[in-house]
This record gives C-alpha cells, sequence and structure tokens, in this order.
C-alpha cells in the first residue's frame, strides 16, 4: 500500500472516529459524572477512546507526512 | 468528589486547542517533552477547572508519547529498557509530588501550591536550561572549527557513574553502550516524577539526567524520555479517570493537533546535528523561566508576605507572563522548522555532492 494510500484510508478511519466522539460528545460526559458518582468501571472509556484514537490518527498524520513527501533524513533505518 | 463540570465546546476553542497541541506537539516530537506547559494553563483560560485541565493534558499526553516513541523507534532513538526502568520510577516520583502539593495546597491554599510551582520553574530551569544552553555553544563552537563534534562525548560524571559497580543492581543500557546501577537511575526516575507531577514536564529533569548523569546521547535521551512520558502518563490518566475528571473531548481535540505535530519534530530530529536539540531546549527553559517571575509578585502579595498590589498592576504582570510562556512556544516552534529546513537544505546538499563524486544519477 502506497503512502498516498494509506494517508486516505487512515484518514478516513481517524475521521470516522472524530466524527462518532463528536455525535457521543454528551455521552463521553455523562459518563464520567457516573464514574464520579461511584460507578468506577467507566474510567475505561476515556482511556480505550485515547489509545484507539492515538493508533488511527498517529498512522494517518505519520501517512500524510510520508504522502507530502516530508521524510526522515537517510534511509537506512538502525534496528 | 467536589464539584466539577466539563465546559461547552466552541469551534473558535477546539481551533485554538488544535493550533496549541500542533506546536506542542512539535516541541515534544523534537526535545522529548514540553509542550505541556501551556497546555493546561490555555486551557483554565477557557474556563476549564484546574483539575479538569491537568487531567485532560496528562490524557493526551500518554498516547502522544507512545506514538512519538513507536516513530522516534524507527530512526533507533530509543532505548526502551531505559525508559520503562526510569519510567517505573517516575511514577513513584509522581506520587510523591502530589503529596508535596496536597501538603502546601493544605497549609498555604491554592496561591501556596502556585508559588511553590513557580519557584520550582525557575530553579530547575535556571539550573537545567543554563547548562544545556552552555553545552549546546560548546558543541557549536567546535562544529565551526572543524572539531570532530559527532562523537557523543560522555560526560566526566557520567563516566563516573557508569564506572562504579555494584553487584546486583547493574543493568545494561543499549544508548549508554554501558551498565549503570539501578541505584542511580532510581533518583534520576524519581525526580523526574516528581517535577512532572509539580510543572507537567518531567522531560525537563529526564533528558539531560540521561545526556550528563547518565551519558546518553541528546537524540537518544529525548526519544527515550517519550517512553517514560508514556509510563508516567498512563498512570496518572488511570487516577483521574477513576475521579471522573478526564474531558475525553479536549483531550482528543489536543491530540488530533499534536501528532500532526509530533511527527515533525520526530522527523526533524533526524535532519539536525545533536546541538540543535540541546539549543531548543535550553531556549525554551529559559523563557519559561521568565514567564514565572512575573507572576511570583501576584502569589507573594496574595499570601501577605508583601503589601498589597495594585489590581491594574497584577493584571498587567499577569498579562506578561502568559505573553512570555506563548512566546516560548513560538519560538520553540519557529527553533525547530528553522532547524530541520536547515536541516533538509544540507542534507541535500550533501546529498548531490556525493552523487556528483560518485557520477551517479539520483
Amino acid at each position: 500500500m502506497n503512502s498516498l494510500v494509506k494517508a486516505v484510508v487512515y484518514g478516513a478511519a481517524s475521521l470516522a472516529l472524530y466524527a462518532l466522539l463528536f455525535f457521543y460528545a454528551d455521552e463521553t460526559v455523562e459518563l464520567a459524572r457516573r464514574t464520579r458518582e461511584g460507578e468506577k468501571i467507566w474510567f475505561l472509556v476515556p482511556i480505550v477512546i485515547a489509545f484507539v484514537f492515538s493508533l488511527a490518527h498517529g498512522a494517518f498524520t505519520s501517512s500524510f507526512w510520508d504522502a507530502i513527501g516530508f521524510r526522515p533524513a537517510g534511509k537506512k533505518r538502525r534496528k | 468528589m467536589e464539584a466539577v463540570s466539563f465546559i461547552q465546546i466552541e469551534t473558535a476553542s477546539a481551533l485554538q486547542l488544535f493550533l496549541v497541541g500542533l506546536i506542542g506537539g512539535m516541541v515534544s516530537g523534537f526535545i522529548g517533552s514540553g509542550g505541556a506547559f501551556v497546555l493546561t494553563p490555555a486551557m483554565m483560560t477557557m474556563d476549564v477547572p484546574g483539575i479538569v485541565a491537568v487531567a485532560s493534558n496528562i490524557c493526551h499526553k500518554f498516547p502522544k508519547a507512545l506514538v512519538g516513541a513507536l516513530k522516534r523507534h524507527e530512526y533507533g532513538q530509543v532505548d526502551w529498557k531505559l525508559g520503562l526502568v526510569m519510567g517505573a520510577f517516575a511514577e513513584f516520583g509522581m506520587f510523591a509530588g502530589k503529596q508535596v502539593m496536597t501538603g502546601i495546597k493544605r497549609a498555604y491554599g491554592d496561591v501556596g501550591t502556585s508559588l511553590y510551582v513557580s519557584v520550582v520553574f525557575v530553579i530547575v530551569l535556571g539550573i537545567v536550561g543554563g547548562f544545556v544552553l552552555r553545552d549546546a555553544w560548546r558543541l557549536y563552537r567546535s562544529e565551526r572549527a572543524g572539531e570532530d563534534v559527532h562523537t557523543h562525548r560522555v560526560t566526566r560524571i557520567a563516566r563516573w557513574v557508569q564506572s562504579v559497580h555494584i553487584p546486583g543492581t547493574m543493568m545494561h543500557f543499549s544508548s549508554l553502550g554501558a551498565s549503570v546501577s539501578v541505584l542511580f537511575i532510581a533518583p534520576l526516575g524519581f525526580a523526574t516524577g516528581m517535577l512532572a507531577a509539580t510543572i507537567a514536564v518531567g522531560g525537563f529533569i529526564g533528558v539531560p539526567a540521561m545526556i550528563y548523569l547518565l551519558g546518553a546521547p541528546a537524540l537518544m535521551a529525548s526519544a527515550t524520555e517519550l517512553v517514560i512520558a508514556f509510563v508516567m502518563g498512563l498512570g496518572g490518566t488511570v487516577l483521574y479517570a477513576l475521579d471522573g475528571v478526564v474531558d475525553i473531548r479536549l483531550a482528543m481535540i489536543i491530540l488530533a493537533g499534536s501528532l500532526f505535530g509530533i511527527q515533525i519534530g520526530a522527523i526533524g530530529t533526524t535532519y539536525v546535528k545533536d546541538h540543535a536539540v540541546k539549543l531548543v531546549m535550553g531556549l525554551i527553559m529559559v523563557i519559561v523561566l521568565f514567564s514565572r517571575f512575573f507572576y511570583i509578585p501576584g502569589y507573594l502579595s496574595q499570601m501577605g508576605r508583601i503589601g498589597p498590589l495594585d489590581a491594574d498592576l497584577l493584571a498587567r504582570l499577569k498579562w506578561l507572563g502568559d505573553g512570555t510562556l506563548a512566546l516560548a512556544l513560538a519560538v520553540g516552534g519557529l527553533a525547530i522548522l528553522w532547524a530541520l529546513v536547515r536541516g533538509m537544505a544540507e542534507h541535500r546538499q550533501q546529498h548531490e555532492e556525493l552523487a556528483a563524486v560518485d557520477g551517479v544519477e539520483d
């Protein structure tokens, strides 16, 4: 998969996630309130969201810079 | 649990958070930390309660640090083992730092903690920032004099640390190319965590400590700091999320900008020399230091340690402090872009010269 296709695919995934967050924004506020009131299990929600968003959006931003030609110096990568 | 309210997010405030996140991310990707000290105050000026600002900031930090660490791992700059070991001790440091803050708050109130934070800022940044800038200047001069600056030089104190052998506590770290006793790593990790709990930027101790006291190259130290930030951030986020004070909407807007920025910073490190990372880090530290000076008279006056100050003067001092803080971020962002553009031009020139010598078309 070349970097442009990657950027489009991950970009769409990231956009979809942000759209979901926008539509369910009030629910996240409500879950935080319920956590404060003792339903501690909801603490996992922001943590899972943060992980999922960072993976999708991180992959997008990385392939985005790659697709527009902004790449690290040298092609050799140390292991 | 005290009453906590989450703010309404408007388009303008979302854009503002995105932009601050972008520049903050750039600084983090380049020097391994930073940016956070502007995000928390920026959120508070938008009427986000202090605890929600801190919690949401930490929540955006740990995934950002992870993405940055993975990126710089591709360039061979991350020492995961050193990062995880220091990160584990940093968790204890964070806990201790929070206890100290709670103690001061109980004794002197909110203004007491603000004064404490400012004094810590000035002392730590004064010492460490001055040291980093001096080192960057020396490196720069050696480079201009045509001396070999590509070989990483280990400081005398780091050589001593690496020479001490305490049986049963030794661990080998690839970034140092040597074994170091965990007994040296523990206080450094602890101090990094304690500073992170106090001023939100533990890297101001962690990165210079890895460079000057343990002997890690600057690029590897700043990359490894991202691992420490991830470990600390995850621990902090769990604690705050259990209290229900993480506003995930705020955290994810900042993350949207900062993930673009962190990639610029991380890619930037592959084009610049060690001295450029040190110069940018030192510059940001010293400007942030000056910004704190403007707040101290107000805190002292509120605590009754000096006579009451005119409200107009207080407002002007606060404006100067906020402005200087914004300047630190702007200077950091511009310095990174400048170093990046120069580094890319030099890289292209070298590449063309090599191609000419080899008679090979690229």
